[in-house]
């Protein structure tokens, strides 16, 4: 395998190479199905936005009885730090600085999410408490949904951090989940894209 | 569902089988109800039972259902559609029989045709949620995955074990379709499923749901689908496999890969929404509270379109294939016959909005959409005219894929053009919703998706099992099928502009009579042709012998599947062939001994047995059998296994199954000493028993 066809994201160095041979097809696959995903969510953003109005909130809570900037502010924070600290998974694989630091880097990633998930479960029991359930009206329907799958996936890739320490320390830190690690990177990074579409379009712009 | 919810066993009950409603009250309807789960219950026993007694259980497990071979899954796929095909016809021809007796009955007080209203309603809702996604579905993506690697010169699909998952996912949806036969009610919303009607209030009880969640697992099934062929087309190339040297049914492949990544995800969002309306009292969809029933239909035909393209762009792959082979011919156009395929692909996803000009969006949105439609029929027409002109001045041997493809010619190109005619708006308002628009879909999927696959199985039916088909049972089921189709459907183009409704139960016309038994009739022919679909496969069987090419090359072809002997081994090439040319097979061929031993063997690795994809698909089905049912505990117990059953495979070390450089250097040497020692035989007797699988090369010119 030629050294340009290689899959550039890993950026593992020179000691990595049968790494970099399974990297080329499955962390593309991973990134196709990335691409997928984003579909689902750019569905749920269109139809997000046409409930976003008097007919779809029909008489029920609207944006600036439910929302609470300040804690969508603080979750953002965490959710990017956890974006940031991924960052040291990265380096750690890369410079093969041991198994000790990569799970360390992980296990902060994994506490920044949950820190993510406190608040913005925290913000979902305000708002059922004011009556903005799902329920109510055809706009909550599409925010519980779109929301509430950006943190389903912030949950699944809670889990899959931890499945991937229990691999790290189990079976060693070998090709494969080297791989593993890039794919998880990658999913990383893409919830908190999705989170920027969300703090702008579903928060700010109906605030605004 | 007035009783209460059992908190083991949820809503199910004795009185949900259909012989509760036998013995309630026996008429035409209730007979047929029962009987269909009758025919249901006997074939699981008759299957079971015949793989107990032949000892078969141990076999089917460990070459079939734990192989992660893209070849044997595609073989399963197959068999999977063809025998949701079974059920597909016999459904569509009670659909017929129906209509042929119903007229006047909506008056009459206690006749109410062959089936009641409610019971039709099923049958049309199964008939098309099966055709759609448990035929051509599986057909088609069983093809690509049989065809796919051995055409790429791969050894196999980029992710193996994915694709079993798939595989699984869509058995179990396929499954819970079936299943309904004998436990509750299907959906009777049609294969589309609109809300409101199929919402809570109106539609309660198990039958949406089943529909749901059959189409949300199998859907998930293909989206991985999707991901595995373009990845292997993008990584797994063999060396020297130029994208413009691919053979065209990979760059269709190509196409459907992009389009399932594409276009799924809006099923699995629209699905999704109804089904929290359904079990969470969301607003997605409602009447009240903000809901908004448009936005399903708009979500669904983004991905409906393009599924209708992904259906029939495999089917032109294998119609580039076969003009080009049984012509003996290069194919025409190949760089056009490209574009045109992936404008397809593109365009297809801008034209959703005309499955629903009449919903009432403005003037000017309804002619972009028009427009683009007519559009999309540019590159569609292109490919006609390529394939005519591969086989023009070709010498076409008439077997049953070109009979296949000539009745493909006539008739799609009518139902393009009452494509073309639904596309503008002001025609539209006349006749949507009549069987006008039934005729024009059926004019479309029966010649441009069934005679594709089942042209296809034909064409590549050798390689998989190493004899051929009967060429003369398989024409005879083409023509059936070909004249099934003439007179069940062009009837019912007259019956639309003449006003009948579709989907309708009863009418009071005698006008349509005439029409009915006509269409009628055809459905006869349809039943026919299944049943010599069927036949033809066994007779085949029978005299496998007779019929077999193990030189593996049996039509003369020019792309890289044809280079393996037939059936193909599991890991299909010795070494991995370098590609010099677009079909290279065909350059060999003229370069002069194609069955050239490669110069050294190696131990290859192969992806072990794997029984991960099964255990999926049980989760799967267990899950959406328990939510239908409302059976709380299962639901929790199988949602947590899939995650459950992912972790522990991520925590082993999966060593490959190595094959030793030996074992392939003995197989191949073989085949390659069989292939000088079998007797080459000409383009013209293909058909004759001398057909043992090595052409005459000095005929290849084309």
């Amino acid at each position: 395998m030629s050294e340009n066809k290689l899959y550039p994201g890993l950026n593992l160095g020179d000691g990595h190479a049968e790494a970099h041979e399974q990297a080329e097809s499955t962390v593309f696959g991973f990134w196709v199905f990335l691409m997928s995903d984003l579909i689902i969510f750019g569905i749920l953003f269109a139809s997000y936005a046409s409930y976003l109005d008097p007919i779809g909130i029909a008489g029920g809570p609207g944006p600036s009885d439910l929302f609470d900037i300040k804690s969508v502010a603080i979750q953002t924070g965490f959710l990017l730090f956890g974006g940031v600290a991924y960052g040291g998974v990265s380096l750690a694989v890369k410079y093969e600085h041991g198994r000790g630091k990569v799970i360390a880097w992980l296990l902060v990633c994994a506490l920044l999410g949950a820190g993510f998930l406190f608040f913005e479960v925290k913000d979902f029991i305000t708002q059922a408490g004011k009556g903005g359930v799902p329920q109510a009206s055809g706009w909550l329907s599409s925010y519980w949904l779109l929301v509430g799958l950006h943190g389903f996936h912030v949950f699944s890739g809670i889990l899959w951090i931890l499945t991937s320490v229990a691999q790290i320390a189990f079976r060693g830190l070998d090709d494969v989940v080297k791989v593993r690690l890039s794919m998880l990177g990658v999913f990383w990074h893409f919830l908190d894209l999705i989170w920027v579409g969300i703090f702008s379009f579903v928060f700010l712009v109906p605030l605004a | 569902m007035s009783q209460d919810t059992s908190p083991i066993f949820g809503n199910l009950n004795w009185n949900v089988t259909p012989y509760t409603d036998l013995l309630r009250d026996v008429n035409s309807s209730t007979i047929i109800g029962a009987g269909a789960a009758s025919v249901l219950v006997l074939g699981a026993i008759a299957t079971l039972a015949l793989l107990t007694y032949m000892r078969w259980w141990g076999p089917l497990y460990r070459n079939w259902l734990t192989s992660p071979d893209a070849k044997k899954i595609g073989i399963m796929y197959i068999v999977l559609g063809l025998v949701m095909l079974a059920r597909g016809v016999i459904e569509g021809f009670v659909i017929r029989a129906q209509q042929a007796t119903a007229l006047g009955t909506l008056t009459q007080e206690h006749k109410v045709g062959l089936v009641a209203p409610d019971h039709f309603a099923q049958l049309f809702s199964t008939h098309g949620t099966i055709m759609i996604f448990f035929v051509a579905m599986p057909l088609l993506i069983g093809l690509i995955n049989f065809v796919l690697p051995q055409q790429l010169g791969a050894r196999d699909m980029a992710f193996p074990v994915l694709n079993q998952v798939s595989l699984g996912l869509t058995a179990a949806g396929a499954g819970l379709v079936m299943i309904s036969l004998l436990i509750g009610q299907f959906g009777t919303g049609g294969w589309t499923m609109y809300p409101p009607y199929t919402g809570i209030d109106f539609s309660p009880g198990e039958g949406v749901d089943y529909w749901l969640w059959a189409i949300l697992i199998s859907g998930m099934g293909s989206t991985l689908t999707g991901m595995n062929f373009a990845v292997t087309i993008f990584k797994e190339r063999a060396p020297g496999m130029h994208f413009m040297r691919m053979p065209l049914f990979c760059w269709t492949s190509l196409c459907v890969a992009i389009m399932l990544i594409y276009a799924m995800p809006a099923l699995t969002v629209s699905s999704g929404m109804l089904m929290l309306d359904r079990y969470a009292g969301f607003h997605f969809f409602t009447n009240a509270a903000g809901g908004n029933m448009m936005n399903y239909a708009n979500i669904f035909w983004m991905f409906g379109h393009p599924e209708v393209y992904i259906l029939v762009l495999p089917a032109f792959g294998v119609f580039s294939e076969i003009s080009s082979t049984y012509s003996g011919k290069r194919l025409y156009g190949y760089t056009s016959l490209v574009i045109a395929s992936m404008s397809i692909a593109v365009i297809s996803f801008t034209v959703w909005l005309h499955h629903f000009f009449t919903m009432g969006q403005s003037a000017g949105v309804n002619i972009a959409f028009g427009i683009a439609t007519m559009i999309i029929g540019i590159p569609t027409g292109v490919k006609i005219y390529d394939w005519m002109a591969t086989m023009w001045r070709g010498r076409v041997r008439i077997t049953a894929p070109i009979v296949y493809l000539t009745g493909f010619f006539l008739l799609f190109v009518i139902g393009g053009l009452s494509g073309i005619i639904l596309a503008n708006p002001s025609i539209d308002y006349q006749v949507h919703n009549t069987t006008f628009l039934v005729a024009h879909f059926h004019n479309v999927i029966i010649p441009g998706v069934l005679y594709g696959m089942l042209a296809g199985i034909h064409y590549w039916f050798p390689k998989a099992f190493g004899f051929r088909l009967d060429e003369t049972w398989g024409r005879r089921t083409a023509f059936l099928f070909v004249g099934g189709f003439v007179f069940t459907f062009l009837p019912l183009y007259v019956l639309g502009l003449m006003g009948m409704p579709r989907r309708s139960p009863t009418f009071q016309n005698p006008d349509f009579m005439p029409w009915m038994y006509i269409a009628a009739f055809g459905a006869v022919l349809m039943l026919c042709a299944l049943t010599s679909l069927f036949w033809t496969f066994f007779t085949s069987y029978r005299n496998r012998m007779a019929l077999a090419v193990p030189g593996g090359d049996p039509w003369n072809g020019s792309t890289l599947e044809w280079s393996t002997p037939a059936p193909v081994p599991e890991w299909t090439f010795p070494r991995i062939p370098y590609v010099a040319a677009r079909d290279d097979w065909g350059e060999r061929k003229r370069a002069g001994d194609p069955w050239k031993a490669p110069q050294q063997y190696c131990d290859i690795e192969m992806p072990a047995n794997t029984a991960h994809g099964l255990l999926i698909a049980g989760a799967a089905f267990a899950l959406g059998f328990a939510a239908i049912w409302h059976i709380w505990w299962l639901v929790i117990l199988s949602f947590l296994a899939i995650p459950g059953v992912l972790a522990l495979r991520g925590m082993r070390v999966i060593e490959p199954k190595v094959i030793s450089a030996a074992e392939v250097r003995e197989t191949d040497q073989r085949f390659r000493h069989l292939a000088t020692t079998l007797a080459p035989i000409t383009r013209a007797e293909e058909e004759s028993e001398r057909n043992r699988g090595v052409p005459d090369i000095s005929e290849f010119a084309g």
